[in-house]
């Protein structure tokens, strides 16, 4: 009889700092006091625009937080295409190429893109500053081309003159940071 | 983000502020700037709201009054389904001792479809009226509005817009001073596109994967938390503020009969203008593809996907002689769904064109039922190798056979909407797929 070699380890919990905690507490009150899980999707798009990405340990502290299992934020994490299972570049770039998109040079942008950054579809520069992805419909089709930067601003009518400057704009804005 | 980018940021101005619309009603009079409370309101806003609680000194109207409006308004859901409105409001228990609820349905991530987004940006009291006035039609009292997680800066304005409304009064408890009581509050996905199943939609809201649930029970009888819920599309809720300041025969006469109203539609891929625009119900489509510029570069018209990705495709012969209603489209083999038209010139290659769709499906199946699992990876994988000269002689009926196999046979639609483009594409252009797989080149290779 096989015996259960596998060592179930409770994940390491994240301390949420006190901004995030507050952040979380506006999510949670829009639901019925037993329904706390509820606000799983937006603590965990909080967690990622805050750290760039959905940790285990942060999983378990989102877990922690709103009384429900860890693997069960987990199922959450792996089911939405938008949650970053691992770290991104500093800008997330995802260009929609469904069919409505592909009609206005959607695949042309991300090709473009993939070409002036040297990378496949999919992959994040050497230097850590950009992830490029294409993705399915952002609900934006007529004014293709169209992406989303960091999951949270959608750029428009993207011609590759404008993705051109977007990235000159980008490089300039990291550079100030170093 | 420190870095400004707002020079890349859309205006509205070629989808929603132009002057093609015809007869608007939810996109009137809107510029950009003027989506705050006291605009909305200036545009005559609330005003439906007001009437039917009796709250200017007039008679309120009884929940049931209400729902004879919108049934005699021909409203129609305007998410893709189509079902009676006021029907759909009747189903409600309303003497349900326990809490209801009310869900708008903004997860709008039909590809083509980009309606939702303008109407919530620019105009969102409307919608947040018109799920008010629902409300106090099913006597509910908590409702939630479920924003695609793509259009985040949308969710944003709606949050705003919510704060507006309840800091005058026309959210949260005893609303204008009536009896009424209605708590909103806005939700966002993460990148599903299932979620705009609604009971997906609902597991979602609860916090879990977005797999869809075997109806019935109906959401009427089980939905949120287990309880009666009513799930409506955005533009449904935005269409009925003006159905209660003018009435349901008012907003019947507005299209044709069992077609009541205004619609938008998207107008997306090889058209000069594409956009939203807003007309009458039972419009030609050639008026439509006028109002949008006709096809790009004056070339001509090929195909139509005449209600987003999941509506069987269209000749151009064929889509020239409909009207843009649910009756008309649905008689020539389509669907008017969400109202997304997809527009393909001459120089597209349906094959090419299909790959992609059926690369979405594969990749959006939630992975629940084994048809639409198994079956949408396969109807893609079929399509690409017909598409890169690898198709074999029997592919087109064995693609014809996964599609029939598919259809009908998965808990929710999206099994049957990864299956009608393939039934569409090759019952109307099987003629390119069989120039595929026995010359294994494309009849117009120039589409890129």
């Amino acid at each position: 009889m096989m015996t259960d070699t596998v060592t179930h380890q409770t994940p390491p919990v994240a301390p949420l700092s006190e901004a995030t905690q507050a952040r979380f507490a506006r999510e949670v009150a829009k639901y019925p006091k037993d329904q706390a899980q509820s606000a799983v999707m937006a603590c965990l798009s909080i967690v990622q625009q805050e750290q760039g990405w959905v940790s285990t340990e942060a999983e378990a502290a989102i877990a922690a937080y709103l009384g429900m299992p860890a693997m069960a934020v987990h199922e959450v994490t792996t089911f939405y295409n938008m949650y970053n299972q691992q770290p991104v570049g500093k800008f997330k770039l995802n260009v929609c190429t469904n069919l409505p998109c592909q009609l206005r040079n959607g695949q042309g942008a991300l090709e473009h893109l993939c070409k002036s950054l040297n990378v496949e579809d999919g992959g994040t520069t050497a230097d850590g500053l950009f992830t490029v992805a294409k993705c399915e419909c952002l609900g934006a089709c007529a004014d293709a081309p169209v992406m989303l930067v960091n999951d949270r601003q959608m750029l428009s009518y993207m011609s590759n003159d404008k993705l051109d400057e977007m990235l000159a704009l980008m490089r300039a804005e990291a550079g100030k940071a170093a | 983000m420190a870095l400004d980018l707002s020079r890349f940021q859309t205006t509205g101005s070629a989808t929603c502020f132009h002057d093609r619309h015809i007869g608007a009603q939810i996109y009137a009079g809107l510029n950009g700037s003027n989506w705050h409370l006291a605009d909305y309101q200036a545009r005559g806003g609330y005003q439906a709201l007001r009437k039917i609680l009796g709250v200017d000194g007039g008679e309120p109207m009884t929940q049931d009054q209400v729902i004879a409006e919108v049934k005699g308004s021909g409203l129609r859901g305007r998410g893709g389904a189509g079902f009676p409105t006021g029907l759909k409001w009747s189903f409600m228990p309303r003497a349900f001792p326990g809490q209801k609820y009310l869900v708008c349905n903004s997860d709008e991530g039909e590809p083509g479809t980009c309606k939702d987004r303008d109407i919530l940006m620019y105009n969102p009291h409307i919608v947040i009226e018109g799920m008010a006035i629902a409300a106090y039609a099913m006597g509910i009292s908590v409702g939630y509005n479920y924003i695609h997680g793509e259009i985040f800066e949308v969710y944003d304005r709606f949050e705003a817009a919510l704060e507006e409304a309840r800091a005058a009064g026309l959210l949260g408890d005893n609303i204008l001073g009536s009896k009424h009581s209605f708590q909103l509050h806005a939700f966002h996905g993460f990148g599903a596109y299932i979620c705009g199943e609604e009971t997906a939609l609902l597991e979602s809201l609860e916090g879990k994967k977005g797999q869809p649930r075997f109806k019935p029970p109906f959401p009427a009888s089980f939905g949120l938390y287990g309880k009666p819920t009513t799930i409506n599309n955005t533009e449904t809720f935005a269409a009925v503020p003006w159905i209660i300041r003018n009435g349901g025969q008012a907003y019947l006469e507005c299209g044709k009969p069992n077609n009541g109203g205004t619609k938008i539609y998207s107008m997306v891929g090889d058209v000069e203008r594409p956009g939203n625009y807003e007309i009458p119900m039972g419009t030609p489509f050639s008026k439509l593809l006028e109002l949008a510029g006709g096809v790009k570069g004056g070339k001509k018209l090929k195909a139509v996907i005449p209600g987003g990705s999941s509506a069987p495709v269209l000749p151009a012969h064929i889509m020239m002689e409909c009207t843009m209603d649910y009756d008309s489209i649905a008689k020539a083999g389509s669907m008017l769904g969400s109202g997304a038209v997809i527009v393909m010139d001459e120089t597209r290659c349906m094959v090419k064109s299909l790959e992609r769709l059926a690369y979405f499906y594969a990749h959006e199946s939630c992975g629940q039922c084994t048809p639409c699992r198994e079956g949408t990876g396969w109807l893609h994988r079929l399509v690409h190798r017909v598409e890169h000269g690898e198709g074999r002689a029997d592919d087109l009926a064995l693609l014809d056979n996964v599609a029939e196999n598919i259809m009908g046979r998965t808990i929710c639609a999206l099994g049957d909407a990864a299956a009608m483009p393939v039934r569409g594409m090759l019952k109307h252009f099987r003629d390119e797929f069989v120039h595929h797989v026995d010359h294994k080149t494309c009849t117009v290779p120039s589409y890129v």
